[in-house]
């Protein structure tokens, strides 16, 4: 037992006398963690909160276009500049260009006619359909002008998606009213109040968001939620480069001939690694959550809630913390330079990051893709944290998730023993 | 067998994926208490002789005793036998003396506190106890070759086994580090030494070997060997007995 310590002793020496590992293990992942929340935190505002510059040139004079110009504004996602209707559409599109707005929209010179006259059409047909109208060959069918539609090409598909979902809605509700006007006033033979449009016109039913959650809690996960369980574990993982480079400076330093000759196994000095890393691990979880809870509501991102579960919390950083450190030992044994360790361990782990769902969420990834993510270590981490984080589940709820890691940890084991085997090192 | 510390036995070693082999048909005894010295031209297998003898290549060949155990079978209580110093600093640079020498001592399976009272005697035998709390990599070359001799007694060893222990050293080191292998010989450790510092080994060696081409070709008290091969000094026997010609 005295040789372990010992060797934890000279561990913890050498590791808290390398400033730069130290930096490395816990400065970068918490500016990591910092940087992408906040990032992914304005991107949430940005289609959440903040609004889309967009140019509004109309060459129409009618009401339609301008009930038109009002439903887009009242869509609550764009901030609307309005463009003389003498423009052209170069004129336009060189104000993109100059990024005035990334998206125009040019309302065509007949589109309150064409609007009208198609809404006019479609009722008659209602109306004949439905009886009341007996003339069928008064029935004009008008097709609306289109609406063009500009936008720049450093918009991103999922937003390109969110404008049109917004104008398709503005547009919609314009022609839907036009629709019930005619219908109404060929009725009644007036025009259709104010308030009985408005009453008609916003009439949908409420939607009420609830995450599905283990525990009840109706908290709305944020980026904090996501982002620090992703990142800690990314960085947990990127203990590699000073553990891997560890091994393999020890390797190929004087110090392992030595212990080469001494009448202890070199089990026990892997052992000690073990230990000191798993400890360092899960100090980084420490401060990694603490700075969610605590630094991130200072920065104005949101709080990070850590689990009702602190045992499973723990458990799970512990198993996670054990896979790195096995993972990055395995690295050490098998590298013959450092630059082998930190060039394979660092390539390696953001390759399993990417496939794991670290860096692009697991549910958009081709099918293809969802078997090989099952191989990475940190898809079955964020899995368990994710379970504890976004589910609210307790440890029941997650076990299924560490057989899988644990099976991994005892294969990194096992080609751990056949390295050192291999080399002659046990 | 029983009274030599070290009995080699036919040995041979050859390198993966090398024809000719390092070692040879290799046969030796090494007395217990003998100053015992290995010499031979760059590529001779003296370090691999040395790297056999320590258990760090497994031979393919032949069989190696040390105090009468073998070594390719009884590896743990082979190595608490012997102390090494290699030809590379052997220890952590980025910790103290004192440090390196709690964590091996640990490792030749020492208590607590004989680490820390063997620790206190070789830092003062070895000039080191005024820098004891100074990290090794701010040391000079001397120094840190004192440290690297200093771990390797740590346990006391019956035997000593020495690759250019001296090499890169000033005189007061290379002399402080000469008279204390004295000593520790003195008292009855017995030490197995290869450098190419001749006049070094001229005064530290009762016995050699030369060995070539992964062979022994002479083996026998130094007076001996001089008075038989009529050379004066050792520089002389060993370029009569190796040749002049460039080994490596």
């Amino acid at each position: 037992m005295y040789k372990l310590i010992a060797t934890i002793t000279k561990d913890i020496r050498i590791l808290t006398r390398d400033k730069v590992g130290l930096t490395l293990m816990f400065v970068m992942p918490i500016i990591l963690a910092i940087v992408i929340a906040s990032i992914q935190n304005s991107t949430f505002k940005l289609v959440n909160e903040n609004k889309i510059a967009l140019l509004l040139c109309n060459k129409d004079t009618g009401d339609i276009s301008k009930q038109f110009s009002i439903a887009l504004e009242k869509a609550g996602i764009f901030q609307i500049k309005k463009v003389e209707a003498a423009e052209t559409d170069e004129q336009i599109k060189n104000r993109m260009h100059a990024k005035d707005a990334f998206v125009a929209i040019i309302i065509p010179n007949s589109f309150s006619e064409k609007i009208a006259a198609n809404a006019k059409g479609i009722a008659d047909k209602a109306l004949h359909n439905l009886g009341v109208q007996q003339d069928s060959q008064k029935i004009v069918a008008v097709k609306a002008d289109p609406v063009t539609l500009y936008y720049h090409p450093v918009l991103q598909e999922s937003f390109r998606r969110s404008i049109d979902g917004a104008i398709q809605g503005a547009l919609q509700l314009i022609q839907s009213k036009q629709v019930l006007r005619s219908v109404y006033s060929s009725l009644n033979e007036k025009e259709l109040p104010d308030s009985l449009e408005n009453q008609i016109a916003t009439n949908t039913a409420p939607i009420n968001e609830i995450p599905v959650s283990r525990d009840g809690s109706r908290n709305i996960p944020n980026a904090t939620q996501h982002n620090i369980p992703a990142w800690t574990i990314f960085a947990m993982f990127f203990i590699v480069i000073s553990l891997g480079s560890s091994i393999v400076r020890e390797k190929t330093s004087g110090s392992f001939i030595r212990l080469k000759t001494l009448p202890t196994s070199y089990l026990v000095a892997l052992a000690s690694k073990q230990l000191t890393y798993l400890t360092v691990t899960i100090l980084q979880a420490v401060v990694i959550f603490a700075i969610g809870i605590w630094l991130f509501p200072v920065m104005g991102l949101p709080k990070l809630n850590i689990p009702s579960d602190i045992l499973s919390l723990f458990l799970v950083t512990l198993i996670c913390g054990w896979c790195a450190v096995s993972f990055a030992i395995c690295i050490g044994v098998f590298a013959q330079t450092q630059e082998q360790s930190n060039g394979f361990g660092a390539v390696s782990i953001v390759l399993l990051a990417a496939i794991g769902g670290v860096l692009v969420p697991s549910f958009v990834m081709p099918a293809s893709f969802r078997t090989i993510m099952q191989l990475s270590p940190l898809h079955w981490c964020l899995e368990l944290y994710y379970g504890l984080f976004l589910e609210g589940g307790k440890l029941s709820d997650i076990w299924m998730n560490i057989i899988p890691l644990l099976a991994i940890i005892i294969l990194i084991h096992v080609l751990i023993v056949v390295g050192l085997k291999k080399k002659n090192l046990i | 067998m029983k009274n030599n510390a070290v009995t080699i036995q036919n040995l041979g070693y050859s390198y993966p994926k090398q024809s000719n082999p390092s070692l040879s048909d290799i046969n030796l005894e090494i007395a217990a208490g003998e100053r015992f010295g290995l010499f031979g031209p760059n590529g001779a297998g003296k370090t691999t002789l040395m790297n056999c003898l320590t258990g760090l290549l497994a031979y393919n060949q032949g069989k190696i005793f040390l105090s009468g155990n073998e070594v390719s079978r009884n590896n743990k209580s082979v190595r608490e036998l012997f102390g090494f110093v290699p030809q590379d600093f052997s220890f952590y640079p980025e910790l103290t003396p004192e440090e390196n020498m709690d964590f091996f001592g640990a490792w030749y399976g020492l208590h607590k506190h004989e680490i820390k009272k063997r620790t206190t005697e070789l830092l003062e035998v070895l000039g080191l106890a005024d820098v004891h709390n100074k990290q090794v990599w701010q040391f000079s070359g001397g120094m840190k070759r004192r440290v690297n001799l200093a771990i390797a007694v740590m346990h006391e060893p019956q035997l000593l086994f020495l690759d250019e222990p001296t090499v890169g050293v000033d005189v007061q080191s290379r002399i402080a580090i000469i008279n204390y292998l004295k000593e520790l010989n003195a008292k009855g450790t017995t030490l197995v030494y290869t450098s190419h510092q001749l006049n070094e080994a001229e005064d530290l060696c009762e016995v050699i070997a030369m060995i070539d081409d992964g062979k022994i070709v002479a083996h026998d008290n130094l007076k001996n060997l001089l008075a038989h091969h009529k050379e004066e000094g050792l520089e002389g026997l060993f370029l009569n007995l190796t040749g002049k010609a460039f080994r490596d």
